[in-house]
């Protein structure tokens, strides 16, 4: 048997509405239709009553959600695209993230937010937005690059007293695979080492650990580099510990997100580094974005606009040298 | 459309400016006379009700004008919103919900919160800041609730309590909760919000037993109807949402208890949606920073700027129900209680930022720079 990245967010969903009579799932065509892409097919008929579509309306999706959290209930709010929150930011922002701030009643809501570039999807159906939802108080936001915490980790989110923002890879939908489902995981909030290296490391989330894994193995091939992986898993709360703890091992760092360059996860990153283990550095800490444009339809541009494995692979052989 | 609404449709701004005959007349005469509607008019609501109502518009007024006087003394920390001129329409939505529903007021509802149980103590304790209050210092003013007794504590984003309300109602049907009502109020200028439209069509497709009442007060902040909107009447949003919409004139206090409990009452029969539209003018600055020099001093002696309070109480003392030497006590009475509140919340002090727990979520392990 094998499963996908989607399969295994479908089956989170299925298995959270089975286990948990609180969940309940509400987006644009996410009924009989079973989703733009499919990650909640057949629920509608496994559960009826329970997986609603919405109208078109991000705005009050969130706020509906709010709403049944305080009243006890624990939404799955799917987003169509990632780059549609951006209708529903000021009730994600403003009453998810403030809620148990003010009141100290929780809102475990999750807000899926299918992200990343896929050839072809032009600007608006591409946005990475982990960076600016964790740059707000009060939110959670996961970015599983993996079959096992695409399950796991929305398993778990669907579980936490707070609003999680769960970034899923369009990129690693049908692209990736594993054997099975796991049976344990890693909690929320703890980074994974995803390859073992003792030359440099590279912090990286979501589709782009698929894009450093290749190129540690281009590396180590060609130029017989070995690079250490941190997978970040969640980007807030971030793992500071585990990428402070592989530096220390490595001495150089490279950190690389699919975002935009100004501020972000990255940015995060190196400014934690340079604070707390600027000791640790042999080098100076690197970063790679993508370019600082919406992104490209065309995939030749779309290509050349995010990190890759060549260039990752090109800037840590750099980084290696420096 | 309703008499009232007829009658005060061509009070939107921009009509105003015109000047219709009767309009010129109309603010040309003393404000009683210029009355839309007759104190000893048959009483559309009974005497209790009525007189409930009052004592809660009463107890509101008290307490808006003492924060009023508070702000001046500088004692409050930040902005003071008044609900006055807005009492009896406020009131007779927090008088018509019951334990139970839940009520996502606005800015001006003073009297709808204490109608629908909030305590004095808890509109002081936020005002001033005591860390015993609901929000806990953490936020102030009107941005205070209960929410898990069905009071939300509104943000500023206008039209946002909207579907919050409406997701209550949803889960509430989910979970076998029935005769469960919802109400929110907004102004004429938050009816221009996606927010807004959007979680209105949300409440129409799910048909939610859910009241929106629009105090249609002429201005957001200083912003005038006519470069506001551009419908006859707001009550026109809601036919376009499969929304039942009625049109009252806000400074009537039978006007606003007989619509605003009908509505409620439908809702709760499975009537669906329901608004109320009322038109008044806000008797305050938008909050008391604002002088309010943009409003009309015409437009004040007209119709539209009857005080929801005085007709009310003309009118127990000209049907007969009550005289001005029991109105009186009334008011001591509430005076008393608003003092005593207000002087409990100033003893309690401020909050201390070194024993605060700077924690915003509920999962401590996963918030950053938190022990375990």
């Amino acid at each position: 048997m094998s499963i996908t990245y989607l399969e295994a967010i479908r089956e989170a969903q299925a298995r959270a509405l089975a286990e948990d009579p609180r969940v309940f799932i509400y987006g644009q065509d996410v009924g009989a239709f079973g989703g733009a892409f499919k990650a909640t097919k057949n629920l509608a008929r496994e559960f009826p009553g329970r997986v609603l579509d919405a109208p078109i309306s991000e705005d009050a999706m969130v706020g509906a959600a709010v709403g049944a959290a305080i009243q006890g209930m624990r939404p799955i709010i799917e987003m169509q695209f990632a780059d549609f929150s951006t209708i529903g930011l000021n009730q994600i922002l403003n009453q998810a993230g403030t809620l148990f701030w003010r009141t100290q009643v929780p809102c475990p809501i999750v807000i899926r937010l299918p992200c990343g570039g896929t050839s072809g999807s032009g600007p608006f159906h591409s946005q990475t937005m982990e960076g600016l939802y964790a740059q707000y108080p009060g939110l959670i936001v996961m970015t599983p690059a993996t079959v096992e915490d695409a399950y796991s980790l929305l398993l778990e989110a669907v579980q936490i007293d707070d609003p999680v923002l769960f970034c899923e890879h369009k990129y690693l939908y049908y692209h990736l695979k594993a054997e099975a489902l796991p049976t344990e995981a890693l909690p929320a909030g703890k980074a994974r080492i995803a390859r073992p290296g003792r030359d440099a490391t590279i912090v990286t989330h979501g589709a782009m650990l698929h894009e450093a894994l290749a190129a540690a193995e281009e590396l180590a091939s060609d130029d017989r580099i070995e690079l250490e992986i941190v997978d970040l898993r969640t980007v807030k709360p971030l793992d500071t510990d585990t990428v402070l703890a592989s530096v220390a091992r490595t001495g150089r760092v490279l950190a690389v997100s699919e975002a935009w360059p100004w501020g972000g996860v990255t940015a995060e990153i190196l400014a934690r580094i340079a604070a707390e283990g600027f000791h640790l550095l042999d080098a100076p800490p690197a970063r790679l974005n993508s370019r600082d444009t919406p992104v490209p339809y065309h995939p030749a541009l779309w290509a050349a606009h995010r990190p890759t494995a060549r260039t990752i692979a090109d800037r840590a052989r750099a980084l290696t040298q420096a | 459309m309703t008499h009232a609404a007829a009658r005060f449709a061509r009070f939107r701004a921009g009509d105003f400016e015109l000047n219709s005959a009767e309009v010129t007349r109309k603010v040309a005469v003393p404000v009683l006379q210029g009355k839309p509607t007759d104190s000893t008019a048959t009483p559309a609501a009974p005497r209790a009700e009525f007189e409930r109502a009052y004592r809660v518009m009463l107890l509101a007024r008290v307490l808006d004008d003492k924060f009023a006087s508070l702000y001046r003394a500088s004692k409050i920390h930040g902005g003071v919103f008044l609900g006055r001129g807005q009492e009896a329409l406020s009131a007779s939505m927090g008088l018509a919900l019951r334990e139970g529903d839940v009520f996502a007021p606005l800015i001006r509802d003073q009297a709808g919160r204490l109608a629908f149980g909030e305590s004095l103590l808890d509109a002081a304790r936020t005002y001033l800041g005591s860390p015993k209050g609901p929000m806990r210092a953490r936020d102030g003013n009107v941005h205070r609730g209960r929410p898990r007794e069905g009071l939300l504590p509104m943000i500023s984003h206008l039209g946002s309590m909207i579907s919050v309300v409406n997701g209550v109602l949803l889960a509430s049907r989910m979970q076998g909760k029935t005769g469960r009502v919802g109400a929110t109020a907004i102004g004429d200028g938050g009816t221009s919000t996606g927010a807004f439209h959007e979680a209105l069509n949300q409440a129409g497709v799910e048909r939610l037993p859910l009241l929106i009442v629009i105090a249609n007060n002429q201005f957001a902040y200083s912003t005038p109807n006519g470069r506001q909107f551009a419908c006859a009447d707001l009550a026109d949003r809601a036919r376009g949402y499969g929304i039942e919409a009625c049109s009252i004139d806000g400074t009537d206090l039978d006007a606003c208890l007989d619509a605003v409990g009908g509505a409620v009452r439908r809702a709760r029969d499975g009537g669906g949606p329901q608004m109320v539209v009322a038109t008044l003018l806000r008797l305050a600055g938008h909050g008391e920073h604002d002088d309010s020099p943009y409003i009309d001093e015409n437009l004040k002696r007209s119709a539209l700027g009857r005080d929801c309070l005085d007709f009310a109480r003309t009118a127990l003392i000209e049907r007969g129900w009550n005289d001005a030497t029991v109105l009186d006590r009334w008011r001591r009475d509430a005076e008393q209680r608003v003092d005593e509140a207000v002087a409990q919340a100033q003893r309690e002090g401020g909050p201390d930022p070194y024993t605060e727990d700077w924690c915003a979520l509920a999962t401590r392990r996963l918030a950053e720079g938190q022990p375990e």
